[in-house]
């Protein structure tokens, strides 16, 4: 370790280190508040002292806050908002990269446009939707998890862009010879372009996921009854209703929902990392 | 075939919903479903308009469930809509009306039993006490039946359920609302098994629009206090508390901007906002530049885990993150205070508030920021730098000179994104500080209140539904978006783009 090699190299590892330290602690304390058997935050250090399941035990077992439900409501969520924004966008992208018809220009241009608008700006309109909507088909109303993915879906045509720049680095050649060999419009989509497109709608899928996942203005209005909740207003209320001893539960929740979520933003990398500087923004 | 298959369901799904609906009165939802059903048929029932098959699913969605709310939003704002406004003006009269029933000594008196048949509201079996005959009556009316009478009390009617006296008990307060309109009164309940005949000694002119009160021969008309109608007699009296919806034109937008109180509040939390957004913006650019730069380096080994790491604040949901950080800032035993020796009461006080939001949202973003400008710098040629180097200038200037101006090109659409994006930033503020402290001159108008929190308080809060007003800032929160995305459309140059 010379001189020159703190001054050229050195540093730099200092400086990285100083981030890696910032950004891994809060990491430290939920894994080390998870384990500790008990759970308070004064009992709490960010390197973990003590191991036990207490936690995980009570979030499978405790009625008043019924975990497994709320986790089952949010990949319910995730998976239907995911499927059909991914699905919505592609086709749409399709028919942008594709074809050339009037309104393409525009189209475009609305959708970047209407993209920048947060959903959830229109609040209270949404509430007062799927209220009557509620009083028409209660199976859509408030406290459904049908009406609150209804909702989301709103937001179908998110990844149009992300996935049109893929779709146009597909040489378009190749769903000429499809059609050449017989193939429909649709034939060309299902069968050539979404099976070539895999990497771009694995992380937009990736992006929608966590997006929905993250969503909490929304749930925390309409989802107000105990079995009805998401994860993110569950664990919000575990916490809210008493800080400093549900510290440990509410960490084993918050581990067991970050866990696959880390797993696959890390498999994904190289993909989200391309996607990132043409413009994803995660919410 | 399974285009068949499927625009069969979904002409059968509507055409099954539809009695129960138009049954419901529920002819919004019923037009907006057959309207979605027609535009389905008219796209893929054809071979044609092959383009509009792949638009329409998405398109229809964002429709229904973005487009509409957003300008269902602006019209809301355009109304007095919120707690004591929820009905229309019709239903109020009619409440006005069938509230105002007493009984006179004559007043035909019933043997009450509730029933329900399925749908949430109730039907009134009654039998009257002087002549043995049955009725059933419900919000439109009465009319006579033969249902099962044992002791003078219905206990069985086809597709009914009665109700026990425990469940009635239970259910009444929305009894107490209940009445079944008679001819010049209504039905109404007293006790859990009778009911009377009640005379209204009030009578509604539709065309004059006013309520009479045969007794006195007070006329009541309608007038305007505040933002709200009521019925008023010539001194002013209201003839109820009630109110309903009714539109105020821009009344909450001059509110707004002229109540002193309300708009300082406003524009303190208008400016905070943007300081808000801009810092963290600032912040997380700063220091992600700054890291990126540090580690761009091909003699920097274990760049790959550096990332891996640092990916970990951008990956793990940021509720779950936020949730966490807000313990850290607790005085007593929170880390940052244990961890520095420090003893700042961050959530308790207003710039201490505000403080603890810009960290958060700086340990929240950096990752991202730092990705972004990995990107970026790796985008530049090594070249350019190169050649300013040779022209003599340091490291410092070429980075000043000549990398810094194209990064910043490069990502200044990421930076107006980011943004418009903490601009809206709801679950930052609302599940660190909820907009908190408050000071008592300034109740529901935090110290780090953003519009989008100040929004959702005053039409959820617990202060009571305010709507119209709500949705008032909220159509400026849109004008204020859309003059965001301009100019990030300007930054994208994407005009361009677009081939």
């Amino acid at each position: 370790m010379t001189v020159r090699w703190w001054r050229e190299v050195g540093w730099r590892h200092a400086g990285g280190l100083v981030a890696v330290v910032f950004a891994v602690v809060p990491v430290l304390y939920v894994v080390s508040a998870a384990f500790n058997p008990l759970g308070t935050v004064v009992s709490t250090d960010v390197i973990p002292t003590r191991f036990s399941l207490v936690h995980f035990q009570s979030l499978f077992s405790d009625p008043a806050r019924p975990f497994p439900r709320w986790l089952l409501n949010t990949l319910i969520v995730c998976a239907m908002v995911t499927f059909v924004q991914v699905l919505c966008s592609a086709l749409a992208a399709y028919a942008f990269s594709r074809f050339r018809f009037k309104g393409r220009r525009g189209g475009l241009l609305t959708l970047l446009l209407i993209q920048m608008f947060p959903q959830f700006l229109a609040v209270i309109a949404l509430f007062t939707m799927v209220t009557e909507l509620g009083e028409a088909l209660p199976a859509l109303g408030l406290n459904t998890i049908a009406g609150y993915s209804l909702v989301l879906m709103g937001g179908a045509l998110a990844q149009v862009w992300l996935i049109k720049g893929y779709f146009d680095t597909i040489p378009r050649q190749l769903d000429e010879a499809a059609v050449v060999d017989g193939a429909s419009h649709a034939g060309v989509f299902f069968r050539i372009l979404l099976p070539l497109a895999r990497p771009i709608l694995a992380v937009t899928g990736l992006l929608a996921f966590v997006g929905v996942i993250g969503e909490f203005l929304l749930a925390s209005i309409f989802l107000t009854d105990t079995n009805a909740k998401t994860l993110a207003v569950g664990l919000y209320g575990i916490i809210e209703s008493d800080r400093s001893n549900n510290l440990g539960v509410f960490a084993a929740g918050a581990l067991m929902t970050a866990l696959p979520v880390v797993l696959l933003f890390q498999y994904l990398q190289r993909y989200i990392v391309g996607g990132l500087t043409s413009g994803a923004v995660k919410d | 075939m399974i285009r068949i298959l499927c625009l069969g369901i979904a002409v059968g799904t509507a055409a099954a919903l539809t009695p129960s609906l138009a049954g419901g009165g529920h002819y919004v939802v019923l037009t907006v479903a057959w309207v979605v059903v027609a535009v389905l048929l008219v796209t893929y029932g054809t071979g044609r308009a092959v383009t509009a098959k792949y638009l329409v699913p998405g398109t229809l969605l964002l429709v229904v469930f973005t487009v509409a709310p957003v300008l269902a939003t602006v019209q809301m704002s355009t109304t007095n809509y919120g707690d004591g406004t929820r009905t229309t003006k019709r239903e109020t009269v009619e409440r006005i009306l069938a509230n105002s029933v007493v009984q006179a000594p004559d007043s035909p008196t019933f043997n009450l039993t509730v029933g329900t048949s399925g749908d949430s509201d109730f039907t009134f079996f009654l039998v009257d006490r002087a002549t043995g005959t049955a009725y059933a009556g419900n919000r439109d009316g009465l009319k006579e039946v033969s249902p099962t009478v044992t002791r003078g009390f219905v206990t069985a009617a086809a597709g009914y359920t009665m109700l026990t006296p425990k469940q009635v008990n239970d259910a009444a307060a929305q009894l107490k609302e209940f009445a079944v309109p008679v001819e010049g009164g209504a039905i109404r309940q007293r006790g859990l098994r009778e009911a009377f005949e009640g005379r209204t000694m009030l009578r509604y002119d539709e065309a004059a629009d006013t309520i009479t009160d045969t007794a006195t021969g007070t006329s009541y008309t309608v007038q305007r206090q505040g933002d709200r109608e009521y019925f008023v007699d010539g001194q002013g009296e209201r003839l109820s508390e009630q109110s309903w919806r009714a539109g105020v034109g821009l009344e909450n937008y001059r509110r707004a901007f002229t109540d002193p109180r309300i708009l300082g509040g406003f524009l303190r939390i208008f400016g905070w906002t943007v300081v808000f957004a801009a810092g963290s913006v600032v912040l997380t650019f700063v220091v992600g530049l700054g890291l990126a730069v540090m580690l761009n380096d091909s003699r920097v080994r274990g760049q790959k885990v550096y990332r891996s790491i640092l990916l970990l604040p951008y990956a793990i949901p940021g509720f779950i993150s936020i949730l966490v950080w807000s313990g850290f800032f607790n005085q007593e035993f929170g880390l940052i205070n244990n961890l520095t020796g420090l003893d700042i009461d961050w959530l308790g006080d207003p710039w201490g508030a505000k403080a603890a939001l810009l960290l958060l949202n700086l340990w929240l973003g950096f990752p991202y920021m730092f990705l972004v400008a990995t990107g970026a710098l790796q985008s530049i040629p090594a070249e350019l730098r190169e050649a300013a180097t040779i022209d003599g200038a340091g490291a410092f200037t070429a980075f000043r000179r000549i990398t810094l101006p194209l990064l910043l090109v490069a990502v200044a659409p990421i930076l107006v994104a980011s943004f418009a994006f903490n601009f809206n930033n709801y679950n930052v503020i609302e599940l660190l500080t909820h907009g908190g402290p408050f000071t008592p001159d300034h109740p529901d108008a935090g110290a780090t209140d953003i519009l989008i929190s100040y929004t959702v308080r005053l039409a959820f809060g617990a202060g009571g539904a305010q709507f119209g007003f709500a949705a008032a800032i909220a159509t400026l929160l849109f004008v204020i978006t859309g003059v965001l995305a301009a100019a990030q459309f300007r930054a994208t140059r994407s005009l361009e783009e677009v081939h």
